[in-house]
């Protein structure tokens, strides 16, 4: 071996020497790469023991209690759910599932709306041609725009059926009062964002619906042109609040820009952050509040003033 | 009776989801009643047993002593919200091939709708346009509507219903919420959308909807039924009905509170209860204005220069 490592240092034997190494790297992988492939296939026949998978999936999927909690707990997307809840509290009967279905109706509008502004310009001259476009040319066109129209219609009757549900079971008492009053800002940000979507398509029917609506804004009171005290405080149509509202005295171009940038940016900003305080809060506050036990007026024990 | 204009209104792709709200909205009273009456039912049994109120488990639903009280969320609470997912999926799916979305001629400022109505969950407050000026019906209702609901938790000092359905437990709270939800809120809503027609004048379901009808309606203000003609006098007049309103109703609905919720009365702060009054009582006076409207024709009660009530 010395010998061959003076040639392989020395000028002439450059040649050779390099012909000796690539013979000697044939001969390995002769053997070097049945070896490998076979631990190869042994390793890739049990694909949950790769690096990769164990890097993504921090533990085991055998169907044991720790393994179930772990399936929440180790999950971004599932962990604001506690790892175990009261056997009742998974009863439909009880929270008719309205929060999460209007959760997962937001999740479905961020989607189709997310899709939808791919073809939609805020802008007078394309807006209503765009959504034209949308039902008569685009694939799957009319489905989305349809999808999107009848989740937020459904977003408002699940957001007023989850409100109606919290009240009937008293869910907002002591210790979930503040939840309660970021539910109610929840609610009016889902109006707001239905509210501004009715005028992107900018048809008759978006069109004075909105003008109807921000009309109203015209009286408010000490900030609207018409509202009381608003022309004592110098409020006319080009510095109230609804001139404000809709960047000019009509509803035009600027108010359509206004309205598409509250609807796909300003407010979903907004309520997301809402969410997720509200979402929190509900595991802060103890998880949901029942089913509970039944409590007799009998055992309350009236606080000493 | 007209099928074809019943049916156009009907069938408005934007109609629907009002028309899909009704049952949904009786299926979940019921559903709710239903645990409320059983809840109740037990708590009879539980008040008038005090040895099984000790050892019951509390709950309408079976439970034995070996039972685990708590279960697994996976699979147990997941299974149900992928479940929901589908359904609702289905639902949009089905819903978003069958029904188009409206879309209307291009947006006109010189051809105004007749009827011209905001988005359905807003028909309501347009509806509240016929009997409030606009400053209050589209401004300082939603305002109210909106304190009103945040300071809910915050004035029911009642400790009991926390976590179940229950009626008798609450009867004031869920009352007063059901009027509010069902009568002022969702039935306004059916009449914006299903019964007001051109002009915002009513028209039965299955009436024509008649563009050129005109209604000769002479509605008076209340200070002009009593003879009031100077505006310094109406507006003294005003205040003092209004004023009276409050007070009146204040004391009738502070009589009946004390003595049907006792516990509730002496648990209150001074500021809990004003606020609940204050909230009852603009929240009373909605159908109390519109009735007066209705059959005495009268417009406004207070008249002054700035605003009319």
């Amino acid at each position: 071996m010395p010998e061959e490592v003076s040639k392989g240092n020395g000028n002439n034997g450059k040649k050779g020497g390099l012909l000796g190494h690539i013979r000697e790297d044939l001969e390995s992988l002769k053997t070097d790469l049945p070896a490998k492939a076979k631990e190869q296939v042994e390793i890739l026949s049990k694909p949950t023991k790769t690096q990769v998978y164990t890097s993504i999936f921090r533990h085991k999927h055998d169907d044991t209690p720790r393994n179930r909690a772990l399936g929440v707990l180790s999950n971004v997307f599932l962990h604001l759910h506690p790892a175990k809840i009261n056997r009742d509290a998974v009863r439909y009967s009880y929270t008719w599932g309205m929060g999460g279905i209007t959760f997962y109706l937001f999740f479905v509008l961020t989607l189709t709306g997310v899709l939808l502004m791919f073809y939609y310009h805020p802008s007078k001259v394309q807006a209503f041609r765009d959504v034209l476009y949308l039902e008569h040319d685009v694939p799957y066109g009319k489905l989305l725009r349809n999808m999107h129209r009848w989740a937020a219609h459904l977003m408002v009757i699940a957001v007023e059926l989850h409100m109606f549900r919290v009240f009937l079971t008293g869910s907002y008492k002591k210790p979930r009062e503040f939840n309660w009053t970021v539910g109610v800002i929840l609610l009016v940000l889902t109006l707001l964002l239905s509210f501004t979507g009715y005028l992107l398509p900018d048809d008759q029917l978006g069109f004075w619906a909105v003008t109807v609506g921000t009309n109203m804004a015209r009286a408010t009171p000490l900030l609207g042109h018409e509202g009381p005290f608003g022309a004592q405080l110098g409020m006319t149509p080009y510095n109230d609040v609804r001139f404000g509202l809709l960047g000019g005295s009509i509803v035009d171009a600027n108010a359509l820009l206004r309205s598409y940038i509250w609807h796909c940016i300003g407010i979903p900003i907004i309520a997301s952050v809402f969410m997720i305080v509200h979402f929190w809060r509900v595991r802060k506050d103890g998880g949901i509040s029942g089913p509970a036990p039944v409590v007799l007026d009998s055992e309350i024990k009236e606080a000493k003033k | 009776m007209d099928w074809k204009q019943l049916w156009e209104i009907l069938s408005a792709p934007d109609n629907v989801p009002i028309i899909a709200m009704i049952p949904l909205l009786a299926f979940y009273i019921y559903l709710a009643w239903k645990q409320a009456h059983a809840n109740d039912l037990l708590i009879a049994e539980l008040a008038a047993d005090p040895a099984l109120a000790k050892t019951h488990h509390r709950k309408t639903w079976p439970f034995r002593p070996g039972w685990q009280k708590e279960v697994h969320v996976w699979p147990f609470l997941l299974r149900v919200e992928f479940l929901a997912a589908i359904i609702v999926t289905i639902i949009l799916m089905v819903w978003s091939i069958t029904l188009n979305a409206p879309l209307e001629e291009p947006a006109n400022p010189n051809l105004t709708m007749n009827p011209a109505k905001a988005p359905w969950y807003f028909l309501g407050l347009q509806e509240m346009l016929v009997y409030f000026d606009p400053w209050i019906a589209g401004v300082v209702m939603p305002t109210l509507i909106i304190i009103g609901l945040m300071v809910i938790p915050y004035i029911d000092t009642n400790p009991l219903g926390a976590g179940y359905y229950t009626w008798k437990q609450r009867k004031f709270a869920i009352g007063t919420f059901l009027f509010g939800f069902v009568i002022l809120w969702v039935s306004m809503i059916f009449i914006g959308t299903f019964i007001r027609g051109p002009g915002w004048q009513w028209f039965w379901p299955g009436q024509t909807w008649d563009h050129n009808r005109l209604i000769y309606e002479v509605n008076r203000d209340l200070p002009d039924i009593f003879g009031i003609t100077s505006n310094f006098w109406k507006g003294i007049f005003g205040a003092i009905v209004v004023g009276g309103y409050f007070i009146v109703g204040g004391l009738i609905v502070n009589g009946l509170f004390r003595r049907s919720n006792p516990k509730d009365y002496k648990r209150m702060s001074l500021l809990q209860y004003s606020l609940m009054m204050t909230f009852f009582l603009i929240m009373v006076a909605l159908p109390i204005k519109i009735l007066i409207r209705l059959l005495f024709h009268i417009k406004y009660v207070w008249i002054t220069p700035w605003f009319n009530i």
